[in-house]
């Protein structure tokens, strides 16, 4: 019934090892940062729904992987990242971020302890040559070395409040014992010594693994993915999927809430700015400005007046004055609501206080409201 | 694919049926297929002129935002108001789900717009 749209090929952009599979599943591709990606499958709202309520697949091998190995390896991530990296555990990951001397964002981080002297930085795949570069010249002089080693692995996440049922059928890792933002070693779909972390940017319950990059491992361990989620009613989820759960979910994106120009706490993430654990890149700046106050800040918003709110409208006041700007907004599938983050002014961002969004010239109302707009109900806890 | 053969189609995938001096706008099939999940319709109220090639009103998915421009011109005489409440329509079946019906200035405009085969031509040079 549906007319396919078959891009051009796309020959000038990257591929993930998946891009066939994605093609003959009948994707719809779009170029995501120089990227060859599936925005969709089946439908967004339909992707959406089954990570908030069972299980999706996604191929995030676009995002980048750095790795920072040496004796000197922490003292180099306490340097470049802006949380407290002596924190971590072996097996353990944190959110955090790469700061310029500005104290704006190079990138946001995924920043996992591999082994004593041995870091993992997940970076977004848009900004992978900024960063590598970034983090190569910035730990030039400690005793470490830094590897780009993006291309090695074939990443998929696993995602919903039943990736946990379909990761046991794939793997011997005692997922039990893998808290949020932890992972482990073990064998995937055969593959031993596979990376099995319990992260995603979805919002939900998930893993997300690692594995290698030639097609046939990737695309085998997709087709097992598939097959081992079929009971569980698995679907595979586009780009648009993500934007969607993750923006229910107040997650930022690098190039609309966190950029080279925004800083740390108008992001409204300080809670991952360790201040108090040594200089890092960045830190003296996030001092003064906090000093100075803060004349941006992030919010949630929901529209009440009939409208979609969309990525870069602006807020006005009622004389049409911009005072602000949406960074990503959206329908929210799970919420069945219009949402936004934007950028308001401090005195503008407290809960209820209602602002105009300019949508195609009109006035259209929206309020601030708490954020995350979407949290993941707690489980029971089972015992035995 | 199908495109109804009594429809004419515009190069922005909108479809019109002329009956006598009326003419009966949607979007195509391929159009909602590239927007995805429909979720919002803005229509012009009965009463208002629609003008040939100008934007009439406005459709967006999930992920994107679409203006809708007219295929002729004219004064629009019913809107499909089920679509306020059901855009998802619009997915399921595009060529039924009708948006706007509007008395045509002129009824001979809609024979300069695209035939079915020209269209489904058109659509496959385009992707």
């Amino acid at each position: 019934m549906s007319s396919q749209q078959t891009h051009d090929p796309a020959s000038q952009l990257r591929k993930t090892a998946l891009n066939a599979v994605h093609r003959k599943l009948g994707a719809k591709m779009v170029d995501f940062g120089g990227w060859d990606m599936p925005v969709e499958y089946s439908g967004l709202i339909a992707e959406h729904m089954a990570v908030r309520t069972g299980v999706g697949v996604f191929d995030v091998s676009h995002m980048g992987d750095i790795l920072i190995i040496g004796k000197q390896a922490l003292a180099a991530v306490q340097h470049i990242s802006m949380n407290d990296a002596s924190k971590l555990q072996i097996g353990q990951a944190h959110y955090s971020a790469l700061l310029y001397p500005q104290g704006t964002f190079v990138d946001d981080v995924i920043v996992h302890k591999l082994g004593e002297n041995d870091y993992l930085l997940v970076i977004n795949a848009g900004t992978r040559e900024k960063d590598w570069n970034w983090v190569r010249q910035n730990v030039s002089r400690f005793n470490c070395h830094p590897k780009e080693v993006s291309d090695y692995y074939t990443q998929l996440a696993i995602q919903g409040p039943k990736a946990v049922d379909v990761m046991r059928k794939l793997t011997d890792v005692d997922l039990d014992s893998v808290k949020g933002y932890w992972f482990k070693y073990g064998t995937v779909c055969g593959i031993p010594n596979t990376m099995v972390a319990r992260t995603g940017y979805t919002g939900e319950d998930g893993f997300e693994i690692y594995v290698p990059s030639d097609e046939p491992t990737s695309e085998r361990v997709w087709n097992e993915v598939m097959e081992a989620g079929k009971e569980f009613g698995i679907i595979p989820c586009g780009l648009g999927a993500r934007n969607t759960l993750r923006l229910e979910s107040k997650m930022a994106l690098y190039g609309h809430e966190i950029s080279d120009t925004i800083n740390v706490w108008e992001a409204d993430l300080g809670r991952y700015a360790k201040m108090d654990k040594g200089d890092f890149i960045g830190r003296s700046a996030l001092e003064e400005a906090k000093a100075a106050g803060l004349k941006r800040i992030l919010v949630g918003l929901e529209m009440i007046e009939r409208g979609i709110g969309r990525d870069g409208y602006k807020i006005v006041d009622d004389a049409g004055n911009q005072i602000g700007e949406i960074t990503s907004g959206s329908p929210a599938p799970f919420l069945k609501k219009n949402i936004a983050l934007a950028y308001l002014p401090p005195a503008m961002s407290a809960i209820d206080t209602v602002v105009n969004v300019e949508i195609r010239g009109q006035k259209v109302r929206a309020k601030v409201v708490p954020t995350p707009f979407y949290k993941k109900p707690k489980k029971a806890v089972v015992s035995g | 694919m199908a495109f109804p053969a009594d429809y004419r189609y515009t190069k922005e995938h909108e479809w019109i049926k002329v009956d006598g001096d009326t003419g009966t706008i949607g979007i195509t099939d391929h159009a909602q297929d590239s927007l995805g999940d429909i979720v919002f319709v803005e229509l012009p109220k009965t009463g208002s002129d629609v003008e040939a090639h100008k934007a009439f009103g406005t459709v967006e998915s999930v992920k994107a935002v679409s203006e809708l421009f007219s295929p002729v011109s004219g004064t629009v005489t019913a809107v499909n108001d089920d679509l306020a409440t059901a855009p998802e329509k619009i997915n399921s079946d595009a060529h039924g789900s009708w948006m706007i019906k509007v008395k045509l200035k002129n009824p001979a405009e809609a024979n300069s717009l695209m035939s079915a085969a020209d269209y489904e031509k058109f659509v496959a040079e385009e992707s």
